[in-house]
């Protein structure tokens, strides 16, 4: 069996959410704000966001989108919305880029719905995460399986979505310790496949030891 | 109402502990709530509010206090006293932050002003973490001296279009503050302290909300005449226009043409308000001598029968055309029941459209619902499973009690 390089530390991890009093009553506000609201704003309304309403496999992907199709009735642009893809962003910065992309595009197309009152206005909030370790560490594959199955799906939620976007890693930290600590890249590909939005992140765990149990006695 | 300086322990001492939660919300998520305490050892938290019964604030510090201090966090609660003319005031000043016309008497803001004086003296603040609750004990903030400790204003109320000038005299107070706790974030106000968003939460394993005997709710239908083998609609609010109970029997009538139901409207008495018995009249008038609409007055103390037709209904409705959060269909998604309500106040953070519940804009919107759902028994049970996890995810007792930990090491660490 497999002896880590390093052990990996899970964490409990939980956000506390600010509402930052900006405000967006049309979709033109919106694309002002979303070009200039905080980094932990844009955190909020796309990762905390998938992680507040984990259970939902189907219709839900990020605050704007859903708040698009709702209070605006936009469905063509909250489908776009909706289809970026949180894992292809490693930075922050490279998601707003899209968001506003896709609004813009948007706007170009239907200008009419720039200035078209919401039905409810949009609230911008960021998120600040306090994590601290938990009592579950593994040295093994074995164990890292045998932590999984007890942690919270907030902590899946911290290692496995949030993580690719602390420095440097880029991949889910679950990926980044079993090739770099454990050796197994094979296995820490096949992990970082698992599909977010059709999963709910219990799914996610169930997938994640799935895959994991055929390596345990490499 | 003229409170002792100490909140009564008896409500803890029959309730549920930490541990109990573990069924509802897993091991796992009470793991983190203590590792989170426990970061925060050798601190202390003193929470104040103005009553220790009746009313969901104190309903909330029932279950809190206990749950922080068994988290090893030592919680006090205190409880500020007043006269008939200090909570006269205080419920002008309510009324008046929720947007109803007030012309304060300067002596109202006097009268506050004393009180709070009165009780700054009766009272010591030696914990890390004070939280202050609602408008009532506000100027207790003025007993903060050079001692290192984290002042927190907890508003559970709407102020999202208050009255000037209540709102600028309390907000003389608010800017002395390290941050200050709303409910939704269109309650955020254009102030110099940080806005947490805390959730209202429901407690799972309350009277209201625990699982029922079937039999105990069989024997409640039975009680009230209600036919267990029909669908019913439901709905739990106070006979107040504000909840449309005239609407929702409008619709029930349009959806009847359609679908075969029954409607319950439950709430509490009205006899000790006029208005309330007035729409209560109303609602009697709509309803006329239809037999299939139960219209329920229900004494305080009702929670095992509220809870009772709220699992045996098919549909849960709030039609509310104003609303503070709507703990009521926070209550109906938790029993996983499909819900339809109107898209004010906090509903809409807690019903996403056509995926933990739906939204309706009028009568007749609400009435093709109820036949929709009526009609798609599959669907309503998708978004009744789905309102339950929203409901344990974000709504619970458990959620608050994290969130205080979390901006207690917030606060701490700044």
């Amino acid at each position: 069996m497999r002896i880590a390089k390093a052990p990996f530390q899970f964490m409990a991890a939980a956000p506390l959410i600010r509402v930052t009093g900006q405000r967006a009553r049309t979709l033109a506000e919106l694309l002002d704000l979303v070009r200039a609201c905080p980094d932990a704003s844009i955190f909020n309304h796309t990762f905390q966001s998938l992680q507040q309403h984990h259970f939902l496999t189907e219709g839900f992907s990020n605050d704007f989108a859903q708040w698009v199709l709702a209070a605006c009735n936009e469905p063509r642009l909250a489908e776009r919305l909706s289809s970026l893809d949180i894992r292809q962003y490693a930075h922050l910065a490279e998601l707003r880029s899209d968001l506003v992309d896709v609004l813009e595009t948007y706007l170009r197309e239907v200008p009419e719905a720039a200035p078209r009152r919401a039905f409810e206005p949009f609230f911008f909030c960021e998120t600040l995460t306090v994590a601290v370790p938990t009592s579950w560490q593994a040295q093994t594959l074995a164990e890292f399986c045998e932590a999984l199955s007890h942690v919270s799906i907030h902590t899946v939620h911290f290692h496995f979505v949030a993580a690719r976007l602390r420095e440097p890693l880029t991949v889910n930290d679950f990926s980044f310790w079993i090739e770099e600590s454990l050796g197994l890249k094979e296995l820490a590909d096949s992990i970082d496949q698992i599909d977010i939005y059709t999963n709910t992140l219990e799914g996610v765990r169930t997938r994640l030891l799935v895959e994991a149990t055929p390596w345990l006695t490499a | 109402m003229a409170d002792g300086l100490s909140a009564p322990a008896a409500a803890a001492a029959t309730a549920a502990s930490l541990d109990d939660y573990a069924a509802v919300v897993g091991a796992s998520e009470l793991a983190e709530i203590r590792a989170l305490a426990q970061r925060l050892a050798g601190r202390s938290v003193k929470m104040v509010n103005s009553t220790s019964v009746g009313g969901g604030v104190a309903e909330i510090l029932n279950r809190l206090v206990p749950l922080l201090n068994e988290a090893g966090l030592p919680c006090a609660w205190d409880v500020i006293t007043g006269g008939d003319d200090f909570f006269e005031v205080t419920k002008a000043f309510h009324n008046a932050l929720h947007g109803a016309p007030y012309d304060a008497p300067p002596q109202a803001f006097d009268t506050f002003l004393a009180y709070n004086e009165k009780n700054l003296r009766a009272h010591s603040f030696d914990s890390e973490f004070v939280v202050i609750h609602d408008p009532q004990p506000i100027g207790l903030v003025k007993a903060r001296d050079s001692r290192p400790a984290h002042w927190v204003w907890r508003c559970h109320i709407d102020v999202s279009n208050p009255n000037r000038a209540v709102w600028d005299f309390l907000a003389q107070f608010i800017q002395h503050y390290d941050a200050m706790i709303i409910s939704s974030p269109s309650f955020t106000r254009p102030l110099p302290v940080p806005q947490y968003l805390f959730f209202p939460s429901i407690d799972p394993l309350s009277q209201k909300n625990q699982a029922l005997d079937p039999a105990f709710v069989q024997k409640t239908l039975e009680r009230f005449s209600i036919d267990p083998k029909r669908p019913i609609l439901t709905q739990i609010s106070r006979f107040d226009r504000l909840k449309d109970p005239v609407g929702v029997i409008k619709a029930y009538k349009l959806a009847r043409k359609y679908k075969d139901c029954q409607l319950v409207l439950a709430g509490g008495g009205a006899a000790d308000d006029p208005e309330g018995g007035q729409v209560l009249s109303e609602a009697h008038a709509a309803a006329g001598k239809d037999p299939d609409i139960h219209i329920l007055e229900l004494p305080p103390w009702s929670a095992l029968e509220i809870n009772a037709l709220q699992q045996a209904s098919t549909i849960i409705i709030q039609k509310s055309l104003r609303e503070g959060f709507g703990l009521t269909v926070t209550e109906a998604l938790w029993k996983k029941k499909p819900v339809i309500a109107g898209a004010v106040g906090g509903i809409p953070l807690q019903i996403i459209h056509k995926l933990t519940g739906v939204l309706a804009h009028s009568v007749e919107g609400t009435a093709y619902q109820i036949r929709f759902l009526l009609s798609h028994p599959e669907i309503a049970k998708r978004l009744g499973e789905n309102g339950r996890e929203h409901v344990r995810e974000n709504f619970l007792i458990t959620t608050n009690l994290k969130r205080y930990l979390l901006l207690f090491l917030t606060l701490s660490n700044a």
